[in-house]
């Protein structure tokens, strides 16, 4: 594959997960909760997912754990934040710092153990393409599904009555309160739509993306996808964007390695962060423009009165 | 059914009470896990909460790890109570013991005991100019500090390994990922003699003490506490929130770096890529289950090293992951944060056939 293609393939790939993960949070987000736990549960869900496909041999079963442990641990997540009015932020630094260590914990024993890859597909015709065609047809199917679901997400957020109910919890959760609609129930359930989606994530990076376990694997992905949510302004399209322009500056050190550039690998390794760091800045620089679409109830507690 | 109620005022007892419900509910499902693994549940929970206390050898090591704790927490706790998500210690810490080492490399056996003030001075430079990024970005881009402040965390660990695997590293030291030993003349003075514990346990309670006085007695800490808790009200009375912010960042950023300095010259005598197993992280339990109060960040400090040592005790006794140590952390902070809804709920039980009767 030509280098350049090939830069491209593996921007979509390492994307793909980011991509997955912050459009869950994205969907938290809408509802008004902030999700600080995502990076612990992506690595609870990617031992889990992990473990399973060692035992079955099967990504699907493997995907399907982390997507309940993801629910599980975001149920968690909200029962403190949503019933008991625990402050959001310090629940999900709980979550995250609580995932770190149970996830090494549990994994103790897959460390250092293989997994056989899984196959990819190989979209007839297309992939056969020239050039770009490899790159951009012949990837894991999870990869065309997170696309689709970006697309998903928008048509829900923006075309359809539960959508339309979804964002009014996130913007003004008294006013959905006094309609009838049940706000902490609708939180609820957006939290483990996002969780299930964060495990999903965590499971592709153990499964497909290595494929192994190593303690703490996630390397703050799940932190660069809630700053991808902020990034995107919230959009599922722009979630997608964001996601695979920092899939590529993960890659940026293997470009630069097979074109013989001497840097030591550890400033490379600093580059996804470093690039959070300053679009974050760049984005947040115009406060006005990032409200336009942020949900006002955002990190709030909603509390409803009888 | 067990229903909640809010109470007409935050319950003091409850505030007081609520850490140490937190503690037991954590014991109890600690006690759960030992017997899920099939280990005897009181050994396991004694090595986390008996063993440590045991002579004066693990008490001085209780202080040795308790130390980079407080010294972080204090500093988070500030932040806190100004409501400034800072949660990069860990990167704070690492910056300071990377500018100490960059010191302590220059010292040769020749060299005075004096050559400490610089190390530790460079130490508290190094976390302040980490802290200051997030500060600066906070401050004039609006960007959010919790992102900020973790993903420079990542960025300092891959300085730190960069350099100790690459212009710091020791020629001598069997291609080891780590620096020279730093010469003696760096060695920090011990407080109790045969033990590793070293005048950094004394700065800490220094440090606390001062946080404590500053807090509570001074204008600038009157503003902090105003700002966090009712920023219009601050905004009226003309405190700025500027000021508030490059304050705590600037005093988090350096009390962590003095803390990884500590470490650094401390039990350690050279910088490897492990100088802290995340006592950054840590850190930020300390600062909540201390109720973000000076004092009380002593008692969670050393609750937390308890868990370091347990951890490492459960490693070599039980064969079991240090990795116990996150979890138990964690569990802890769960349970304080749901602990706490009884300061300002009380739990109602209403019997189901009352309602009928």
């Amino acid at each position: 594959m030509h280098e350049y293609a090939l830069l491209l393939a593996s921007a979509l790939s390492a994307g793909t997960p980011l991509a997955l993960a912050s459009l869950g949070l994205l969907i938290n987000e809408k509802s008004g909760v902030v999700n600080l736990g995502a990076e612990g549960m992506m690595l609870m869900a990617a031992i889990a997912g992990f473990a399973v496909a060692v035992a079955t041999g099967n990504q699907w079963l493997a995907f399907g754990a982390g997507a309940v442990v993801g629910s599980v641990l975001a149920a968690a997540i909200g029962v403190l934040v949503l019933w008991l009015g625990t402050n959001q932020y310090a629940t999900g630094l709980a979550m995250s710092l609580f995932g770190a260590g149970l996830s090494a914990f549990l994994g103790m024993n897959d460390v250092g153990r293989n997994l056989a890859p899984f196959g990819h597909v190989h979209i007839p015709w297309l992939s056969d393409l020239p050039f770009f065609g490899a790159a951009l047809f012949s990837h894991h199917l999870m990869v065309y599904v997170a696309m689709l679901l970006a697309w998903g997400i928008h048509v829900f957020l923006h075309r359809t009555r539960a959508g339309l109910v979804l964002r009014a919890v996130g913007e003004s959760p008294e006013s959905a309160h006094a309609l009838g609609y049940p706000v902490r129930r609708i939180r609820l359930a957006a939290l483990m739509v996002g969780g299930a989606l964060c495990g999903i994530a965590g499971a592709y990076l153990s499964v497909i993306y290595t494929p192994m376990w190593v303690q703490g694997m996630t390397a703050g992905r799940g932190w660069i996808a809630l700053a991808l949510t902020t990034f995107a302004t919230w959009r599922p399209a722009r979630v997608l964007l964001g996601a695979y322009l920092f899939g590529g500056v993960t890659m940026l050190q293997f470009y630069f390695q097979g074109r013989g550039v001497q840097v030591p690998s550890q400033l490379l390794s600093m580059l996804p962060y470093l690039a959070t760091i300053v679009v974050l800045a760049l984005i947040s620089r115009n406060p006005t423009w990032i409200r336009i679409n942020m949900p006002a109830s955002l990190g709030k507690v909603f509390r409803p009165t009888a | 059914m067990l229903q909640l109620e809010a109470r007409p005022a935050p319950s003091r007892t409850m505030l007081v009470l609520s850490p140490l419900i937190a503690l037991a509910a954590t014991v109890l499902f600690g006690a759960l896990m030992f017997a899920a693994l099939g280990k005897n549940p009181l050994d396991g929970l004694a090595l986390f909460f008996v063993e440590p206390l045991k002579g004066l050898y693990g008490l001085s090591e209780l202080g040795l790890k308790a130390t980079p704790l407080i010294l972080c927490g204090l500093g988070l706790a500030a932040c806190y109570r100004a409501n400034v998500w800072n949660i990069g210690a860990e990167g704070q810490l690492l910056l300071g013991a990377i500018a100490a080492s960059g010191v302590a490399l220059q010292a040769t056996d020749d060299t005075t005991r004096w050559i400490l003030v610089p190390i530790l001075v460079a130490g508290v430079l190094g976390g302040m100019l980490w802290a200051a990024l997030v500060a600066v970005l906070r401050d004039r881009f609006h960007a959010n500090e919790i992102l900020t402040s973790l993903m420079l965390v990542y960025v300092a660990q891959n300085l730190l390994d960069y350099l100790v695997y690459g212009p710091w590293k020791d020629p001598e030291g069997y291609n080891f990922p780590q620096t020279a030993l730093f010469a003696a003349s760096t060695t920090l003075p011990k407080l109790i003699p045969d033990t590793r514990l070293n005048i950094g346990f004394a700065i800490a309670l220094l440090a606390v003490a001062a946080m404590s006085l500053f807090m509570s007695r001074t204008l600038q800490g009157f503003r902090l506490v105003v700002g966090g808790q009712a920023a219009d009200a601050a905004r009226y009375a003309g405190f700025s929130a500027r000021k508030s912010l490059w304050t705590v960042l600037l005093l988090s950023g350096g009390l962590s770096g003095l803390a990884g300095a500590l470490e650094a010259v401390g039990p350690l005598g050279q910088l490897t890529p492990h100088v802290s197993p995340g006592y950054g992280f840590a850190a930020i339990i300390v600062a909540f289950v201390g109720r973000l109060n000076s004092i009380g960040i002593v008692f969670s400090g050393v609750l937390m090293a308890m868990f370091y040592i347990g951890g490492e005790l459960a490693q070599s006794r039980l064969g079991l992951p240090n990795a116990m140590t996150g979890v138990f952390q964690g569990l802890l902070l769960f349970c304080l944060l749901a602990a706490d809804t009884l300061v300002t709920h009380r739990v109602r039980i209403t019997g189901r056939g009352m309602r009928h009767a």
